[in-house]
C-alpha cells in the first residue's frame, strides 16, 4: 500500500515538474531581470558633473547668450516678470526658491518654493542636475508665469533664502550687466 | 524634430527624432509624445526670435509649431 502511494506521489510529483516546470523557472527569470532592472545604478562621483556639463548645453542652447553667460558667471538667472516692463523680476536659482524683486529699488518681494522632482523612475534620484532645474523654472516662466506662480509655495522673503545674500546677488547683477555694457571699465 | 528629456543623473536624453512630415516618423514622434505625458511630463517648445528667447508648453502633439526644432520634456512643477 505505501509503495503505491510512495510511487503515486512520485509520478505525480514528475507530472508536475513536466507541466508546470517551464513556466515557473519563466516567472523566476523575470522576476530576477526587473529586479536587476529596478536596482539603483552603482555610486558614480563623475555622473553628476557628467550630467551637469549636458544639462549646461542644453541650457545654453535655449536661452538667450546673456542668461546663459549670466548663469555661468553668477550661478543664476534674473528674468523680467510679466510683458517685461511690469517693474518686478524673478531670479532663478538651482534648487532654490524663484525669488521676486522689485526691479527699481531692489527691494525683495516673495519666494515661489517650487521643484522638478522626477519620480517616474524611483529607484533613481529625482533631483535634475542645476542647470535643467534651472531651465526648467525658466521654460515654465516664459510658457505660464500664472501658473508656475500658482503651483508653487509663495512665503515671504527669507525663509529659504538669506535676503542678505539675495541683496548682495542683485548688485553683483548690477555690476555684471554694467560691465557687459563697458567692457572697458 | 527632436523630443528630448531632462533626466536625472543624466542631463538631456534624446527620446526620438525624425521628421513630422514623413508619415512614419511622424508617428513614431506621436507616440514617444504622448508616452512621456502618460508619465506625466510637462513639454516645452523653446523659441527664438533675435535676442528674445522664449518658450510655449505643448499639451497635443498637434499643438507643435511647425519648423519646431525640438520639444524638451521635463517633469511637471510641484510646490516646495
Amino acid at each position: 500500500m505505501t509503495l503505491v502511494v510512495a510511487t503515486s506521489l512520485i509520478v505525480l510529483g514528475a507530472l508536475a515538474v513536466v507541466a508546470f516546470g517551464p513556466a515557473l523557472a519563466e516567472r523566476l527569470k523575470r522576476r530576477r531581470t526587473v529586479r536587476a532592472a529596478a536596482a539603483p545604478p552603482a555610486y558614480d562621483p563623475g555622473r553628476e558633473r557628467r550630467a551637469e556639463t549636458r544639462a549646461r548645453e542644453l541650457l545654453g542652447s535655449v536661452v538667450s547668450q546673456e542668461e546663459y553667460a549670466m548663469y555661468a558667471e553668477l550661478g543664476f538667472i534674473a528674468v523680467a516678470g510679466g510683458n517685461g516692463d511690469q517693474g518686478y523680476g524673478y531670479l532663478l536659482y538651482p534648487h532654490r526658491p524663484i525669488v521676486a524683486y522689485d526691479t527699481r529699488s531692489g527691494e525683495l518681494l516673495n519666494e515661489y518654493c517650487v521643484g522638478f522632482p522626477d519620480r517616474s523612475e524611483p529607484a533613481y534620484s529625482q533631483r535634475l542636475p542645476d542647470a535643467d532645474d534651472v531651465l526648467a523654472k525658466w521654460m515654465s516662466l516664459r510658457a505660464g508665469e500664472r501658473e508656475l506662480i500658482s503651483v508653487a509655495n509663495m512665503h515671504v522673503p527669507g525663509r529659504q533664502l538669506d535676503p542678505g545674500q539675495v541683496a548682495r546677488d542683485l548688485i553683483r547683477l548690477r555690476e555684471w550687466r554694467g560691465r557687459r555694457l563697458d567692457p572697458i571699465e | 524634430m527632436k523630443l528630448v528629456r531632462m533626466k536625472p543623473g543624466q542631463g538631456d536624453v534624446l527620446l526620438a527624432e525624425g521628421d513630422p512630415e514623413v508619415a512614419e516618423d511622424e508617428e513614431r514622434l506621436i507616440e514617444e509624445f504622448r508616452r512621456q505625458l502618460d508619465l506625466g511630463m510637462w513639454a516645452a517648445v523653446p523659441t527664438a526670435d533675435g535676442p528674445r528667447h522664449e518658450a510655449t508648453m505643448v499639451r497635443d502633439f498637434s499643438e507643435i509649431p511647425e519648423d519646431t526644432e525640438r520639444v524638451v520634456f521635463f517633469p511637471p512643477a510641484a510646490g516646495g
